[in-house]
């Protein structure tokens, strides 16, 4: 469909979740902007090929991933410090107890297989279904189910189990999960 | 199956097998807190330039080359179009 101001609009308003699963995705800031804008030119350049009514964040996440994946054959990991970079897009400077404890999880979710991570950030953080985040990764619903689930036992296994001893004040974990609960 | 019920909650997390339902609540907390942080951010104004600068583009090469075929860049529309139907 042509480029109409409602489209492009629309195009605009998912700038914002496309930046977080790019960031989450790579770990890096920067490349994940670059991402981003790789992605909003291809979508511009192929707009004649979305399907108006069709879901428009789910076509920009398919392009947005497949980006990433070509790019990352290609490069694989030259980035090692991921997560410092990644730690300086956060606009708020978390606690220092917090912070430990987000760069646990991020190292934790570096450590999953690519097609694992995905798949949890499209439907545990983006908010997908499983039917959308299967059409962005192109498989089947229950491929895309099991690599959550996976995904969650692995990260579990991770943080919680083999990491239990390094894994920081102990105050602070029981005070997340006490407010949680 | 009362006592069960308690010692399994005192058991130290990821020691029963299963998805501790607390660590999964945790996990899903994380998960999000970490990509909202992103979200709030918002548009950065590059990108919002982009848009606005390709939209003048993509205008203009619609008017002016009406007649050539679409673009060729595989844009990662083939899932979608594939999963529809």
């Amino acid at each position: 469909m042509p480029l109409t101001d409602a489209l492009r609009d629309d195009i605009l308003a998912a700038v914002p979740s496309l930046r977080a699963f790019a960031i989450s995705l790579s770990g890096n800031g920067d490349r994940a902007d670059d991402l981003v804008q790789e992605t909003l030119l291809r979508a511009l350049a192929n707009i004649d090929s979305f399907q108006p009514g069709s879901n428009l964040p789910a076509w920009l996440f398919t392009i947005l991933r497949n980006l990433f994946r070509s790019d990352y054959r290609k490069r694989r990991r030259e980035v090692e410090d991921a997560e410092g970079n990644y730690a300086k897009t956060l606009k708020t400077q978390p606690s220092q107890g917090a912070h430990l404890e987000f760069e646990e999880f991020r190292a934790a979710l570096d450590k999953l297989p690519q097609d694992q991570r995905e798949a949890l950030i499209l439907v545990g953080a983006s908010g997908f279904s499983y039917e959308d985040a299967a059409t962005i990764c192109g498989c089947a619903v229950g491929t895309i189910k099991s690599r959550v689930n996976r995904a969650r036992s692995k990260l579990a296994a991770l943080l919680y189990v083999d990491g239990a001893e390094d894994f920081g004040p102990d105050e602070t974990v029981r005070a997340v999960i006490g407010g949680n609960g | 199956m009362k006592d069960a019920k308690s010692q399994a909650k005192n058991a130290p997390p990821g020691r029963q097998g299963g998805l501790n339902a607390e660590i999964q609540a945790r996990i899903g907390h994380q998960l999000r807190a970490m990509y909202d942080d992103v979200v709030r951010q918002g548009v950065p104004d590059r990108f919002a330039e982009l848009i606005r600068k390709l939209d003048g583009q993509t205008a203009a090469h619609q008017i002016s080359d009406e007649g050539e075929s679409g673009p060729s860049g595989d844009g990662g529309s083939n899932n979608q179009e594939n999963g529809r139907d």
